[in-house]
């Protein structure tokens, strides 16, 4: 049975494409395809990028054989899930909310007709589930946001979200991870850097992650911070 | 290690070497020159391997100094040089002295020039490259273009190494008005009308004035949606034109997100793109539906004509 199809873009790229829908067994099959061609590093495949429910192979047409690559990309589109996890432990995410560093948890509370604590207990109720990652280095689009709390990103995006906020459009809530305009109701905010180029391990989510969020007191978010700033190269 | 000291940064130029491959899964963009030949030629002359990092020079160039001797060359862009008040050449190696002075000035064709110096810009390294990306601030100097008072060091100069003659012909045409790129249909040509494609290559489209190394806003004949301009989230590739609901294309370049949420019609193939790294605001685009046989033809010339400069190092 073929659910998924095959599409050319360009000469450079091939993309597998699932069902479309934001669901987490096609974002699973489409992270173990990625996984899979990740790890036979097939001669000429310059990258290979999961997103919702889609694979994007990029390669050199130069130094690929184009009909063994699609042979193998079809055979492996074709696997079942094998409902594996990635086995990577859930990623604890520290947030101190409300606030100055959350500043829309008030509207968020209002839109829901819950109090402020009642959405903080909402937000670190659930484990998420990283779907995929894009936008700016380190973005992980994390769901499903309980329904009640899923509130539309702002009407007007702000010019700069701090790096390290914590925010919800709809059914989806992610962090930032750079200084960048963004229209996501801002909740609170993370010490913890989602992107950092000198550290041993520079990504804090990859795509497939469960992420809990925490909540954490103001006193705590300044000591983690500096404890992060220390761990990394000054 | 010895370097270029900063006069004048230009309008916009970055370190770029061929991009920062394998952490798109991670939301990291490509980057690396808009115009890739035009980039490995530079490195050729100059005997430099092709992924070295060179200068991408755009629309109004740099004044650099030299502090040692150095072999040199320009490719791409058309710019009026001048090495210590004295016309230079394009498109082939020279040697500038120590403490010698070089200024881009009036440009006559294309957007970006590519300026190689044998050893390399030796910046550090992120994420295995050295290519600039502004957005994220990463890469080159410091993950931005370069300014006054900035100092670029540069890597060995081997001697040894030998540098290439200049093409016979030009291995890359600067584009022609229009700029005739070609495109195979997809990825997702079939979330357009029938006649959608049709439309593309119906008349030219001018670059607007918001087009950058990220993506070039395209005006001409509008592309309809079949079902809406919203996909959920998926990979842009490099060249691809991405339709939001004005209808009117972007065609996405090096510096383009990893993801994007809009339908995408076609994507330029890869032998072109080095034509469209070229075009900056005002030009105009004549597109063109091509074979894969004819994509794979072009790529092959393309890269014939660079390897027989590169073996053909005197």
């Amino acid at each position: 049975m073929n659910d998924f199809r095959i599409v050319p873009a360009g000469d450079a790229a091939l993309v597998v494409e699932f069902e479309a829908r934001i669901d987490p067994s096609v974002n699973a099959r489409a992270i173990q395809l990625a996984e899979a061609l990740q790890a036979a590093r097939v001669p000429g495949v310059l990258d290979v990028v999961p997103t919702f429910r889609s694979v994007a192979i990029y390669f050199d047409p130069l130094r690929t054989n184009g009909d063994a690559l699609l042979a193998r990309v079809d055979a492996e589109a074709a696997k079942p899930s094998s409902d594996k996890d990635t086995g990577r432990p859930a990623v604890r995410v520290p947030v101190c909310y409300g606030g100055e560093l959350g500043p829309d948890l008030a509207a968020v509370a209002a839109f829901s007709h819950l109090s402020e604590a009642e959405v903080i207990a909402a937000h670190t109720a659930r484990t998420y589930r990283a779907f995929m990652v894009g936008f700016v280095p380190g973005f992980a689009y994390l769901g499903i946001v309980e329904e009640r709390i899923a509130m539309p990103r702002r009407a007007t995006p702000r010019v700069r979200v701090p790096v390290g906020s914590v925010g919800i459009a709809g059914v989806q809530t992610g962090i930032y991870p750079m200084e960048t305009p963004g229209g996501w109701q801002l909740l609170g905010r993370t010490p913890l850097k989602p992107f950092d180029p000198d550290r041993a391990e520079p990504f804090l989510i990859e795509a497939g992650d469960a992420v809990q969020f925490y909540a954490i007191d103001h006193d705590r978010f300044v000591d983690i911070e500096r404890q992060s700033r220390g761990a990394t190269r000054p | 290690m010895s370097g270029i000291r900063v006069i004048k940064g230009g309008m916009l130029t970055t370190i770029q070497d061929t991009g920062r491959w394998g952490y798109q899964s991670r939301g990291v963009p490509v980057a690396g020159p808009m115009d890739p030949v035009s980039h490995r030629l530079a490195n050729a002359l100059v005997g430099n391997d092709r992924g070295a990092a060179t200068l991408e020079v755009t629309l109004l160039g740099p004044e650099l100094e030299f502090e040692d001797e150095r072999v040199i060359a320009v490719t791409g862009a058309e710019f009026d040089i001048m090495l210590d008040g004295r016309p230079a050449p394009r498109g082939m190696p020279f040697l500038v002295a120590a403490e010698s002075h070089l200024r881009f000035g009036q440009r006559r064709r294309g957007s970006r020039a590519y300026l190689a110096i044998r050893g390399g810009v030796s910046v550090p390294r992120v994420l295995g490259s050295r290519s600039t990306h502004v957005i994220s601030a990463m890469g080159g100097m410091a993950g931005r273009p370069l300014r006054t008072g900035d100092r670029i060091t540069l890597g060995v100069a081997d001697a040894t190494r030998p540098t290439a003659a200049p093409p016979a012909e030009p291995v890359v045409e600067l584009p022609s008005r229009p700029a005739r790129l070609r495109v195979r249909p997809g990825p997702q040509a079939d979330a357009f009308t029938a006649d959608a494609l049709e439309a593309l290559q119906s008349a030219p489209y001018l670059v607007g004035q918001q087009s950058d190394r990220m993506g070039f806003r395209l005006e001409g004949p509008r592309l309809t949606h079949a079902r809406g301009a919203d996909i959920i989230s998926d990979a842009t590739p490099l060249g691809v034109l991405q339709v939001p609901a004005s209808g009117q294309p972007i065609l996405l370049m090096a510096d383009r997100q990893t993801t994007g949420g809009y339908p995408k019609i076609a994507t330029v193939i890869s032998a072109d793109m080095a034509v469209a790294g070229q075009l900056g605001p005002g030009d105009t685009i004549a597109f063109s539906v091509c074979t894969p046989r004819e994509a794979m033809a072009a790529l092959i010339a393309q890269e014939r004509a660079l390897m027989v400069l590169e073996m053909g190092r005197q």
